[in-house]
């Protein structure tokens, strides 16, 4: 037996919805450039760092990669709290998107940093370059252009990723949706919604991400 | 109640553990049943098959698994079919890991040299033949590495079933955690065994990419 859908029953929660959708774009476009900052600093305790924040920032990458995401969050969320760290599910949620896209574009621009010929540093060096413009205009500009296609695929994966803020009710999409279908009961056509916004939301980024690409680096 | 000691803890999550592995292996097996039935469309001939394909894994890449575990759970029971954690996690995962899967295993097919697929077909090979005999094999020898790597995915994916009510490490560690009031330790025993499913996993990838670089 097939129950007839009715989407028409999600009509009065609209607003719901909106809400939830402009706080996962925040979270979203928030983290990704802390992460993406955060990131960035990995890289460059790898490749020119001291040996020990190289090893430092190796740890804090596999720790990452290698662990679920809903965890760290209730690590962070439920544990932390113990240390007498207490945040709020917005800070905690920020924290660990943040925490979680650090770790995988650590390891993605670290390998653009390492594409970068070597004969590139010592020309930067040649021309009187002190080896922060060295790694600032010569190395970090050309390793960005070179994984900046991974490094993009990589933010609508923390994207998506996101939807599991809702368990420590981070008011976001997700959160909105199962706010609403505890309300009316209508769960599939709520999540089907939910699903298509998701979709939405991944095409627009990757539409607005390729945007930024062409206009930061105009011939690649 | 907090006479659970930190041996009790660790048992029971090691106990769940073994349906987190269990859930992994038949969702990676599935999932990559599906994936070369996915794979096999997307590189055909046929327009209808190809646009097919890559519509379904848009979908399923462009949306949260945990939509598409809510989905599972909450719209197949639409049918009159009941169903249990089990079956949505199972159903879901194996969809989601089959888009990916797809896609790896594609950029594997398509950097096979155009020499090879010409000079099959000038062998009088079909098209089924050259698939079989020549650019799947050396295709295979590619997919490897990022096949091992995409079931550290897999392994994590399997966390969020828990949202659902299957009982796996994440849900057993928020149950214990529940019962013992102690967040920062089970949290941090989950973290360790799921770090302990997975880096082998990452470090056996990241070798035999290694391996593979040699081989050129």
């Amino acid at each position: 037996m097939i129950q007839q859908l009715n989407f028409g029953d999600l009509l009065p929660y609209w607003d719901v919805f909106a809400r939830g959708l402009v706080f996962t774009i925040v979270l979203t476009l928030t983290s990704t450039v802390a992460g993406i900052g955060l990131g960035t600093a990995g890289a460059w305790a790898r490749t020119f760092g001291p040996k020990w924040a190289g090893a430092l920032t190796r740890a804090y990458v596999e720790v990452i990669r290698n662990t679920p995401f809903i965890v760290q969050l209730f690590f962070i969320f439920f544990g932390l709290p113990a240390l007498g760290v207490k945040l709020s599910e917005d800070v905690a949620a920020f924290i660990a998107m943040v925490i979680n896209l650090g770790a995988y574009s650590t390891e993605i621009i670290r390998a653009g940093i390492q594409a970068v010929p070597k004969g590139h540093l010592e020309a930067g060096v040649s021309l009187a370059m002190s080896r922060w413009e060295v790694f600032r205009y010569i190395v970090l500009k050309q390793a960005f252009m070179k994984v900046y296609p991974a490094l993009s695929s990589q933010i609508i994966i923390v994207m998506l990723g996101s939807a599991v803020v809702s368990q420590i009710s981070a008011e976001d999409l997700t959160y909105a949706a199962n706010y609403i279908q505890s309300r009316n009961f209508r769960a599939f056509e709520v999540y089907i919604v939910a699903a298509v916004l998701y979709l939405m939301l991944a095409i627009g980024l990757r539409a607005l991400l390729r945007g930024i690409g062409r206009a930061i680096f105009p011939k690649g | 109640m907090s006479d659970f000691s930190f041996w009790i803890i660790l048992q029971n999550l090691l106990l769940a553990t073994r349906w987190t592995i269990l859930l992994s292996l038949i969702a990676f097996v599935s999932g990559g049943i599906v994936g070369l039935a996915l794979l096999l469309a997307r590189v055909s001939h046929n327009r209808a098959l190809r646009i097919a394909s890559i519509g379904y894994i848009e979908l399923f890449q462009g949306t949260p698994l945990l939509m598409q575990l809510f989905l599972f759970f909450f719209g197949v029971a639409l049918f009159g079919i009941e169903v249990s954690p089990w079956i949505a996690a199972w159903l879901a995962l194996t969809f989601w890991t089959s888009a990916f899967l797809a896609e790896i295993w594609r950029g594997c097919v398509e950097s096979i040299p155009k020499g090879q697929w010409e000079a099959s077909e000038s062998l009088a090979f079909s098209y089924g033949e050259q698939m079989r005999y020549v650019i799947l094999p050396q295709a295979l020898r590619i997919a490897v590495a990022p096949t091992v790597g995409f079931s550290v995915q897999v392994v994590k994916g399997t966390a969020l079933a828990s949202i659902i009510g299957f009982v796996e490490l994440t849900k057993a560690g928020t149950m214990l955690n529940n019962v013992t009031f102690r967040p920062f330790l089970v949290y941090s025993l989950v973290a360790l065994i799921y770090f302990a499913l997975c880096f082998p996993l990452s470090w056996y990838s990241k070798r035999l990419e290694g391996r593979l670089n040699v081989a050129r």
